[in-house]
């Protein structure tokens, strides 16, 4: 039905770049939603991460509460690492199907993910801290744009890579020239004698918690760095027209000032030594069931054990060590969001700068 | 050390300052401060030409042309197939995770204020700390096994895009906040369709950012291994494009599982992918400070 009558002629062409989308025909309210069309598809899009987030706590959470269930609050006290008799007829507890004679205890990889990553914040907060103040306050512009480099490609470098340098050549290094001196020397007395001990081949708490160290030391340096260059310059220039040299300066102006964002970065550091798997996977010495004695031993963290021990618990027949594998995923998840909240909310409390996510710069 | 309390006025007359040290301690001190500050670089950068020089060390002396066009076999062989992988898998992860954080920036960036704005910003944020064995772990429980879909690129595409989208997410918000006002006023003032005006204008200008962004997001895709052992599974055949049940090779799975293996012909293949990997990541980088250094000089010429 196209009866065109001589005073409905077409409208002359408009100019291409005022014309929207799809022309300048249609109801309002088709006009209005087409105005609407890039807020609404980038909205949708903008809500995915939330979602993630949101499935998979629900997923962990629901693949794991046989789990929870059955290893109970003393799963965080145990030791053990018993995955049962796989020739017996599975037994039922409480609703929960799990091999005869199971037992897995949370304690010692707990202690281990937290002793490597506490290893590694001793060494690379202080560490960080020193190089991002050289490079803010104290080195040429182009020395510091190198050493901006080196942060980028050590925050590149895959943590497998570290894991093979860390297996093949920096734990061996550390057990045959290093380790021996300090085994040595330190008195035998409480707390002192954990540095004692037979220093093993580099495979360890020591060799992972410094491995952990120079890949966490790019996220620490590169927020501290842009902390640094956030502190305004009239307090600086103020305290060396008191007579402060630059030392002083940055010691006693710019440091304090970002101080709460200081931790701020440690804390994102923390958050990734949390949870690296592979590096560590491939220097920890693969220890299941004991808590570390000494610096040297074997011992293994929640990411690399669910990493390693995945394979063999498919071959579980009940599930339950697929699903005793999920609380651990779970405690880690819920322990590495707690940590980046907390370290995003300190930083933003000193300054408004863009943070780095993931593993920085 | 707290300093003590300022002393008297003989302080000064004996040459020492306020708190009574001699004018020396604070020149010494400084030498010292920044003594350790240098120390630190030192440290930060030596473990990496440690990591360089050990993985060339290793690879170049058993490097073989033929480990590029040659697929790994029981025993050895070479890496055509896990290349290949790799390059399917950054591809996909490139265009998944490219439109899916591009999108979500330019939202973050052009309507999301206030409190909703925070709680997205952050949630992206936080799930880029998720550690990335948990990602794979979901990915292994929820697309492998509750969807059937076994070891497969999907699996794989997914669980690595939740792991880089925010990084293009907050790479493209950070670009688009870059660009002036005065342009957007200046394209709505035109009459400009709001569409047309973030394709032609707003996109336009900060488009290094979000292309740097993107090749972070790309060289995390190259090197991550943990989400992919239990999504993409391992096969030594050639990849194929089938999204699911079909599992693929790719380069950090080569280095995970070949490091100690007892035979030399896949020990030398993990040092290959090793410096495969690494000379990846580092042209990956060069590129983005090349974009970055480029645009910038464009910009001080206008």
């Amino acid at each position: 039905m196209t009866i065109t009558t001589p005073d409905q002629v077409p409208p002359p062409p408009l100019d291409p770049i005022s014309v929207p989308l799809g022309g300048t025909g249609g109801t309002p309210f088709l006009r209005r939603g087409k105005e609407k069309l890039p807020q609404v598809v980038s909205g949708i899009t903008a809500l995915l991460p939330l979602a993630a987030l949101l499935a998979i706590v629900a997923v962990l959470f629901w693949k794991a509460y046989p789990a929870i269930k059955y290893n109970g609050f003393g799963f965080f006290v145990r030791t053990t690492w018993r995955p049962g008799s796989t020739y017996a007829n599975p037994v039922k507890t409480g609703g929960v199907l799990h091999p005869l004679d199971v037992s897995y205890g949370a304690l010692p990889l707990i202690a281990g993910t937290l002793e490597s990553s506490v290893i590694a914040l001793a060494v690379a907060v202080p560490v960080s801290i020193g190089t991002a103040l050289a490079v803010v306050e104290k080195l040429p512009r182009r020395i510091s744009y190198a050493a901006g480099l080196f942060l980028e490609v050590i925050a590149g470098i895959p943590s497998v890579v570290f894991g093979l340098w860390g297996a093949l050549t920096f734990g061996p290094v550390l057990a045959r020239d290093f380790s021996p001196l300090i085994a040595k020397h330190m008195p035998d007395v409480p707390v002192l004698d954990f540095f004692r001990g037979n220093v093993g081949y580099g495979e360890g708490l020591l060799t992972s918690g410094l491995v952990l160290a120079v890949m966490i030391v790019p996220i620490v340096a590169a927020t501290t760095r842009d902390l640094l260059r956030s502190v305004p310059r009239l307090p600086k220039e103020g305290a060396m027209a008191l007579g402060m040299n630059d030392w002083e300066v940055a010691r006693k102006v710019s440091l304090p000032w970002v101080r709460a964002g200081i931790i701020g970065a440690a804390v994102l550091g923390l958050a990734r030594a949390l949870g690296e798997t592979i590096a560590v996977a491939m220097v920890s010495g693969s220890i299941l069931g004991t808590v570390p004695p000494n610096l040297y031993e074997g011992f293994s963290t929640i990411s690399a054990a669910i990493v390693q021990q995945l394979d063999g618990a498919l071959n579980d027949g009940t599930g339950f060590e697929v699903r005793t594998l999920a609380e651990f995923a779970l405690i880690l998840a819920v322990i590495t969001l707690l940590t980046n909240v907390a370290a995003r909310l300190l930083v933003r409390k000193v300054a408004s700068t863009a943070l780095p996510v993931g593993r920085g710069v | 050390m707290a300093a003590q309390a300022p002393q008297t006025r003989s302080n000064l007359s004996e040459g020492l300052d306020l708190y009574g040290r001699p004018p020396w301690s604070r020149a010494a001190g400084s030498y010292l401060g920044w003594g350790l500050c240098l120390l630190a670089v030192i440290i930060v950068a030596a473990p990496l030409v440690s990591v360089l020089w050990g993985v060339i060390g290793r690879a170049l002396p058993v490097w073989h042309w033929s480990v590029l066009t040659e697929p790994t076999t029981a025993t050895g062989g070479g890496l055509e197939n896990e290349i290949l992988g790799t390059l399917v898998i950054v591809a996909g992860v490139g265009i998944l995770a490219g439109f899916v954080g591009i999108l979500s920036g330019v939202y973050l960036a052009e309507y999301a204020n206030g409190t909703f704005g925070a709680v997205l910003r952050g949630a992206s944020e936080v799930l880029a700390g998720i550690p990335s064995i948990v990602l794979g772990y979901v990915g292994y429980i929820a697309l492998v096994i509750a969807f059937h879909w076994q070891y497969s690129l999907a699996a794989a595409l997914i669980t690595l895009s939740a792991l880089t989208v925010p990084y293009i997410s907050k790479a493209t918000e950070s670009a688009l906040r870059q660009v002036p006002t005065s342009y957007r006023e200046g394209a709505d003032a035109l009459g400009m369709a709001p569409l047309r005006s973030l394709s032609r204008i707003t996109m336009k200008a900060a488009l290094p950012g979000i292309t740097t962004g993107w090749l972070v997001a790309l060289a995390i895709a190259v090197g991550e291994t943990a989400p992919l052992l239990y999504t993409a599974g391992f096969s030594e055949s050639l990849p194929t494009l089938h999204l699911t049940h079909a599992p693929i090779g790719y380069l950090t799975y080569t280095v995970w599982t070949f490091y100690n293996s007892p035979f030399k012909g896949q020990q030398d293949l993990s040092y290959d992918a090793a410096l495969i990997l690494v000379v990846i990541v580092l042209v990956l980088i060069v590129a983005s400070r090349l974009i970055v250094s480029l645009t910038q000089r464009n910009t001080e010429k206008n």
